[in-house]
């Protein structure tokens, strides 16, 4: 039963890694990094199960924090072309969209 | 093995795969979808159906035990942010101009004006 859920989990990375790579738009990279990130939770998870330790479920979960966090400060990157202190960002109409 | 555990396999087999089917949707969605709003919902599939059927079928395989309070914790973990960088992601791409294609008989959407800051100068 986790054989079966861990070759699809497999796979499914695999697919997302090639949509990420071949990504025409800053987006869809993004998009697939966020996808890539919950397959990989749920992979560590079900790994854990599979190998009888299911103390892998700690990382799982710090891997899910992580993985928030982590588009969230990528999308501000580039929206703002800065991490840090928003006064100092530039605004919007500044940007020119 | 009495009813009740056999029951409780099988529900968790039942879990299990079909959850993995979800992810593999969602990635087979992500890949082969035409464009980024598509994609978007392709993806959704995982965060939603893949999440919630995989955690309950490891929860029914762990017992009553702390591992099923972890399993809850990431599920609900999950179930919130998944929908909230998918809608964070949209609203960017939405912003900076990517458009979802129009067929015929549909209007794209027009993002509302951005809120200009002028309170802000005190």
């Amino acid at each position: 039963m986790f054989t079966v859920a861990i070759f699809a989990l497999f796979i499914s990375m695999v697919l997302v890694l090639i949509r990420l790579y071949a990504g025409p738009t800053l987006y869809d990279r993004v998009l697939a990094m966020n996808s890539f990130g919950t397959h990989t939770v749920l992979f560590i998870g079900v790994l854990g199960f599979l190998t009888g330790r299911p103390d892998f479920l700690d990382i799982s979960l710090l891997y899910a924090l992580i993985n928030f966090v982590g588009t969230i400060a990528i999308l501000k990157y580039f929206r703002y072309r800065a991490i840090g202190d928003i006064h100092q960002m530039p605004t919007d109409q500044e940007i020119g969209k | 093995m009495s009813t009740l555990e056999l029951a409780i396999e099988f529900l968790s087999w039942l879990f299990i795969v079909s959850g993995s089917i979800f992810a593999l949707i969602g990635a087979v969605g992500a890949l082969r979808f035409p464009d980024f709003w598509s994609r978007l919902h392709a993806v959704s599939i995982t965060d939603s159906a893949g999440v919630i059927l995989l955690v309950i079928g490891m929860c029914l395989q762990a017992g009553p035990t702390l591992i099923t309070v972890k399993l809850l914790i990431i599920g609900v973990f999950l179930f919130i942010t998944g929908p909230t960088s998918t809608h964070a992601i949209a609203n960017a791409a939405l912003v900076t101009g990517l458009r979802p294609p129009e067929g015929e008989g549909l209007v794209g959407a027009e993002p509302e004006p951005l809120v200009s800051d002028e309170g802000d100068n005190g």
